[in-house]
């Protein structure tokens, strides 16, 4: 008795112990980079300015076409400083100035930055505006100044501009607002004070203003026609001669200007090039002397010889890439010039005037998966004898980044991994083979070893030498990075396409690349112009039937921007990355939809629709085909026309009854439509449930033992419409004119199950939806503020079965069968908080059976990703929840919902430019491993209520065995004790 | 907040007109953030640089970074309600609600949204530091008692020692009493105790 009552309260203790564990996800600072890994990139350089002054750091400026400047170690290629700029404000030149500014040009040349070289803090910032749109060009000259202030030259908007470098003053501006002037090249000779304007007016005038660059002063301005007119941009030669195509594109223009005097001197192609047929195309270059013009796959090398002769330099098939040039020392100019040559690259330094001889010639072996050479940047640096080396930087087809020196590649950069448009995953193999005794052993040994140390570091014994140990250690586990499955489902790849066209599989473990694949269908072909990649599925995922196979995943890309362009499909396997094979679709591909069942080789059927409502089967085997053909009345899906507010059910009806027998294309029928009023509604965001979500139970008990039982549908869409007037930004409309509708359709009947309209609210809306409630985020224009919606179902046809008796005398209707026909009896709750921050991705965790409970995943306008509780997204909150209500977990309302920070998941980290969150479930119920990307990449795991099906990595094992050893010898020692004390009682 | 407030108020002093309808096409904003020195310091996050601090409006529609002193602006903004978020690391800054009057140009309106208070001027400040990790707490015997493992221990010891104690202390006639309930009763309890237990 005495033992029962006294072991009672400590067990309620212990409960008490265990349930004030915090709900919060948190993390101590040495945990970083244990479960999660983050990887900056920047995107595909567009500019690169090299900066190797004798002082300081070496290093590259860049902007990148992710809308990203920063600046580069030249030695290492390590990121120094990175600002990504808003996504209108598209960068359009970059230069330094005085060698310690950064000077950039953006949204359209109406902004200009400049930036600290050393570490970025941005030092000034100046808004140009000018009378019409126009190209935009950014000069730094080196030997301008205006009353000791050195000068920025920027042509922009019509509108010509000198800006002071120190301060972003506007010194001087120069409108050109003629019509139709079209500025093409703004020049500044060196060595003199002049600044050139030259352009096309009408389509064939060229124009030619010379300008005083001390005051701005118009010197000069002549104008010349040429009947035949002009085609695309024109290169530069010298600071006063222009190359230019007529409209045709097979005459080439020597245009110069010299002392402000036009001439012009026509020289056909047909007679440098004999077989020269089509119009050819300038390549931007502004190497002095030499231009470069392609026609058909044949790249011509010009050079041009005194008073506007022209020579052909070279002709090749090869591809080529060919640098700007770059000033060595008085009148000398040099430039690279890349040539692929099969699985090489030779790369050549020249001079400007002197095409025949090399100062370089080198060949580097290039992985294939690569692609071509895109962009090629030179920097020349002394050696120690006094002679000229050359870095080259060069940007790949794959948007990678590298750096040649001395025939090799220094280092490279994955910048492809910035611009992410799809991410799936895929198991690693199995492990086969037994691991060897001696490892086991010395793995035993290793590891007692460190649970030594770790216990150490918790007793607070250890060194710094010991902590630091330990931190290594646990960083540079072995078992995470492991190419095999873990028990844990903690290893997988994340496979990733990217707009590059290429495809790469990451480790989840430390994030390395295990392979990449520049897919060979997404190259630029005949029938193929410019191929874009769409999306990706899991094709084939053996588990079952075929464990022998490989799993591999399906690209769906299409040959052109616009929507009926022919797909292609392609098969990658996903544990080497070689593709399986292609395919070249005749139809277009408009959706893509997953289809809930595998053939025996687990390969998963897929139904693509192209742009005339055909559907069409993959794969197109007889196997899939009679399945395909078994659920054939069964299959249903929908389609979103957003542009004319139409939302529309199909199904199939029957064989395609085209020319051509095509057993695996069928009609479809429309069975639904709901057509939204275009004057008052447009939709703006549609969410579905994930295909593979697991929901545990159907079942919900509340508070006073009741059950409530969640609708759980497959088939519901839930689309957000707003007035048309607030689809604009922020502080456009008033709150009266702007109003947000929410609805849930079922996608089988068209039924629509629900519809809420919040008044005063607007868009951008970011929603999910996940077992029977989604979440939505909008914008108050009332409180000014963001706010976010939950809305649940629940089955009311089920309320009746929670009565005992009916259960055991069957009365109940849980077997009885659910059809999308009947009318469901759904009530809905719902409930609207206010949320601080603006979101850019919402997501949510998933886990293997659904047990666990669930967050919400939001990236938030600062590019981090915050874990919220669906808890807080509860409608049954109220103000005072009774005492029953508390025990079941229902936090008291509040109006805003909490940003804890230890909740971020990203921690102190930003994924930069954040597009998209993906959560995959891990085999260990308690965890879901998250992916969030954007320039950033950044992974992680995490445990939602933490991690109650295995021990933690902390769990310090040492200390479990201490404690065992001390109880045992504590065991002893009583035993001996007792012993004793009993003889003694049995003497006295 | 206290040792700001002095430090606000020199802002408030230095700060120019906030809005102004600027040239053409628009208005401008005008503004400040200012991330007091004392802040950051403690924590183990890196004071965040201000280099890397944003400034973003309407959620993304134009997006910019902070001058050297901390000032920020805005051109061509339209007349209307307008909102500023600035994100920095380290740091919460609440969404600021700025109107912009096209009726008088120059009027300052911004409230910020988090609580409601008016500012006078667009002077922005943080409400309060993050601290993204938790903080380990140094090693005490106390935590050691605390856990699991050491109420165990602190148990075990309970039943050895004092128990017996307890035990001698009994009346020997309640004692047989209780002795002869055990006999009736069968197995002590313990056992049935632990599945129980065990399972928390």
């Amino acid at each position: 008795m005495a033992i029962r009552s006294f072991f009672v309260p400590f067990l309620l203790f212990g409960l008490y112990f265990y349930s004030s564990l915090s709900p919060v996800l948190s993390l101590y600072e040495d945990q970083v980079g244990l479960m999660d890994w983050h990887q900056q990139y920047i995107g595909k350089v567009k500019q690169a300015v090299f900066s190797t002054q004798k002082t300081g750091r070496r290093r590259v400026i860049v902007s990148t076409e992710e809308n990203v400047i920063a600046s580069l170690d030249l030695r290492h290629g390590e990121i120094f400083w990175r600002h990504l700029l808003g996504s209108d404000d598209v960068i359009d030149g970059i230069d330094i100035g005085l060698g310690k500014y950064v000077i950039t040009l953006s949204s359209g040349g109406s902004i200009l930055r400049s930036w600290n070289l050393p570490d970025g803090q941005m030092v000034w910032e100046s808004y140009l505006q000018g009378p019409k749109h126009s190209k935009s060009f950014l000069l730094v000259p080196t030997n301008l100044k205006i009353e000791k202030d050195s000068v920025i030259v920027v042509f922009s908007n019509g509108r010509l501009h000198a800006v002071s470098c120190i301060d972003g003053e506007v010194l001087w501006k120069k409108d050109f607002e003629a019509e139709s002037f079209e500025v093409q090249q703004v020049i500044k000779p060196p060595g003199s004070d002049l600044i050139y304007v030259v352009g096309f007016a009408a389509s064939s005038q060229f124009e030619m203003y010379q300008i005083n660059g001390r005051n701005g002063e118009l010197l000069k301005h002549e104008s010349t026609t040429f009947s035949s007119g002009f085609l695309g941009e024109v290169s530069l030669v010298s600071s006063e001669t222009v190359v230019a195509l007529d409209s045709t594109g097979s005459i080439l223009l020597t245009i110069s200007f010299q002392n402000g005097e036009i001439s012009f001197q026509q020289t056909p192609i047909s007679n440098l090039y004999e077989h020269f047929s089509g119009p050819a195309i300038i390549i931007p270059s502004s190497v002095p002397g030499i231009f470069a013009i392609k026609t058909n796959a044949i790249t011509i090398f010009i050079r041009v010889i005194g008073e506007g002769m022209l020579e052909v330099a070279e002709k090749t098939n090869h591809e080529t890439a060919i640098s700007d040039s770059l000033p060595l020392s008085e009148g000398q100019q040099a430039f690279a010039l890349i040539q692929h040559a099969g699985s090489e690259i030779h790369l050549a330094v020249k001079l400007a005037h002197d095409w025949d001889g090399n100062l370089l010639k080198e060949s580097i072996k290039m992985n294939q998966q690569r692609g071509l050479v895109h962009k090629v940047f030179i920097n020349n640096y002394i050696r120690t004898d006094k002679s000229h080396g050359f870095r080259v930087l060069i940007v790949m087809e794959d948007h990678s980044l590298l750096l040649l020196q001395q025939g090799t590649i220094v280092w490279s950069r994955e910048d492809g991994l910035a611009s992410i448009i799809d991410v799936t995953t895929s198991e690693l193999p199995v492990e086969r083979d037994g691991v060897s005794v001696a490892k086991v052993e010395h793995n035993l040994f290793e590891w007692l070893k460190g649970h030594m140390l770790k216990l150490k570091g918790t007793l607070m014994l250890a060194s710094p030498e010991d902590v630091a140990l330990i931190q290594s250690m646990r960083l540079k586990s072995s078992e995470k990075s492991k190419m095999t499955r873990d028990h844990n489902g903690f290893r997988k790849l994340l496979i990733v396409l990217t707009r590059a066209g290429k495809l790469f599989a990451l480790h989840t473990g430390d994030g390395h690349i295990v392979w990449s694949h520049l897919l060979r269908s997404l190259h630029k072909s005949e029938p193929c112009q410019s191929p874009i990649g769409l999306n990706l599925y899991q094709w084939q995922v053996p588990h079952h039937h075929a464990m022998d196979e490989n799993p591999s995943v399906l690209v769906v890309s299409r040959c052109g921007p616009s929507s009926d362009a022919p797909g292609v499909l392609s098969f990658i396997d996903t544990y080497t990355g070689n593709e399986l094979s292609s395919l070249s679709l005749a139809h277009a591909v408009a959706q893509v939809i997953p289809l809930p069942y595998t053939d025996s080789t687990e390969q998963r059927l897929h139904l693509l629709i192209d742009s005339d409502k055909h559907a069409h089967l993959y794969p197109k085997t007889s196997e899939a085909l009679s399945i395909f053909k078994r659920e054939f009345s069964n299959i249903y899906w929908y389609s979103v026309e957003g542009h004319n507010g139409i939302i529309k059910g199909h199904a199939l009806k029957y064989e395609c009854t085209g020319k051509v027998a095509d057993e695996f294309c069928f009609d479809t029928r429309e069975l639904w439509s709901v057509v939204f009023p275009s004057e008052s509604e447009k939709i703006i965001a549609t969410v579905t449930r994930k295909l593979n979500e697991v929901v545990h139970t159907q079942a919900k008990v509340i508070a006073d033992q009741d059950v409530m039982y969640k609708y759980i549908s497959k088939n519901l869409l839930f689309v957000v419409t707003v007035a048309p007037k607030g689809c604009g930004e922020i502080g456009s409309v008033t709150p009266e004119e702007s109003w947000l509708v929410a609805y849930l359709i079922d996608t089988v009947t068209g039924r629509i199950l629900h519809r809420v309209t919040h008044h005063g609210a607007q868009g951008p809306v970011h929603a999910v939806f996940s077992e029977n409630w989604v979440v939505y985020h909008y914008f108050n224009l009332r409180a000014h503020r963001y706010e976010l919606s939950v809305i649940e179902l629940y089955d009311q046809s089920r309320a009746d079965n929670k009565d005992v008796w009916k259960l055991v005398l069957g009365k109940h209707n849980l077997t009885s069968p659910i059809s999308l026909f009947s009318r469901p009896e759904v009530i809905t709750k719902s409930q609207s908080y206010f949320f601080t921050h603006s979101v850019k991705a919402i997501a949510v965790t998933s886990t293997a059976k659904g047990i666990t409970s669930k967050q919400l995943l939001i990236g938030t306008i600062g590019d981090q990703v915050l874990a919220l509780d669906k808890r807080f997204l509860d409608p049954r909150r109220s103000v005072n929840p009774t005492q029953a209500e508390k025990e079941e977990g229902i936090i008291p309302l509040t109006d805003s919902l909490p940003i804890i920070p230890q909740s971020y998941v990203t921690h102190a980290l930003r994924v930069e430019g954040l597009r998209g969150i993906i959560t995959v479930p891990a085999k260990l119920e308690s965890t879901t491993l998250v992916f969030a990307h954007g320039v950033d990449l950044f992974f992680t795991q995490l445990a939602p209520s933490r991690t109650y099906d295995s021990l933690t990595e902390d769990f310090n094992y040492a200390l479990l065995l201490i404690t065992i050893v001390a109880l045992v010898a504590a065991i002893f020692v009583t035993w001996r004790l007792s012993e004793r004390k009993e003889l003694q009682e049995k003497w006295r | 907040m206290a040792s700001i407030a002095p430090l606000l108020l020199l802002v408030l002093l230095s700060t120019a007109l906030t809005i102004s309808s600027g040239s053409v096409d628009g208005f401008t904003i005008n503004g400040r953030v200012k991330i007091p020195q004392g802040m950051g310091t403690k924590g183990f996050v890196l004071p965040g640089k201000t280099s890397n601090v944003k400034v973003i409006l309407n959620g993304g529609q134009i997006v910019t970074y902070l001058r050297p002193d901390g000032y920020f602006s805005f051109q061509n903004i339209s007349a209307g309600t307008h909102l500023i978020e600035v994100t920095a690391i380290g740091y919460f800054f609440s969404p600021v609600r700025v109107d912009v009057s096209a009726r008088n140009p120059g009027k300052v309106q911004a409230a910020l949204t988090e609580n409601r208070r008016g500012l006078s001027e667009l002077v922005l400040e943080p409400l309060r530091e993050e601290q993204y990790f938790e903080i380990r707490e140094p090693f005490s015997i106390m935590n050691i008692v605390k856990s699991p493992m050491g109420l165990m221990v602190g148990f075990m010891l309970v039943v050895v020692f004092l128990m017996p104690k307890l035990v001698e202390n009994m009346d020997p006639e309640e004692m047989r009493r209780a002795q002869e309930e055990m006999r009736n009763q069968g197995v002590p309890s313990l056992a049935s105790l632990l599945p129980g237990g065990g399972r928390n």
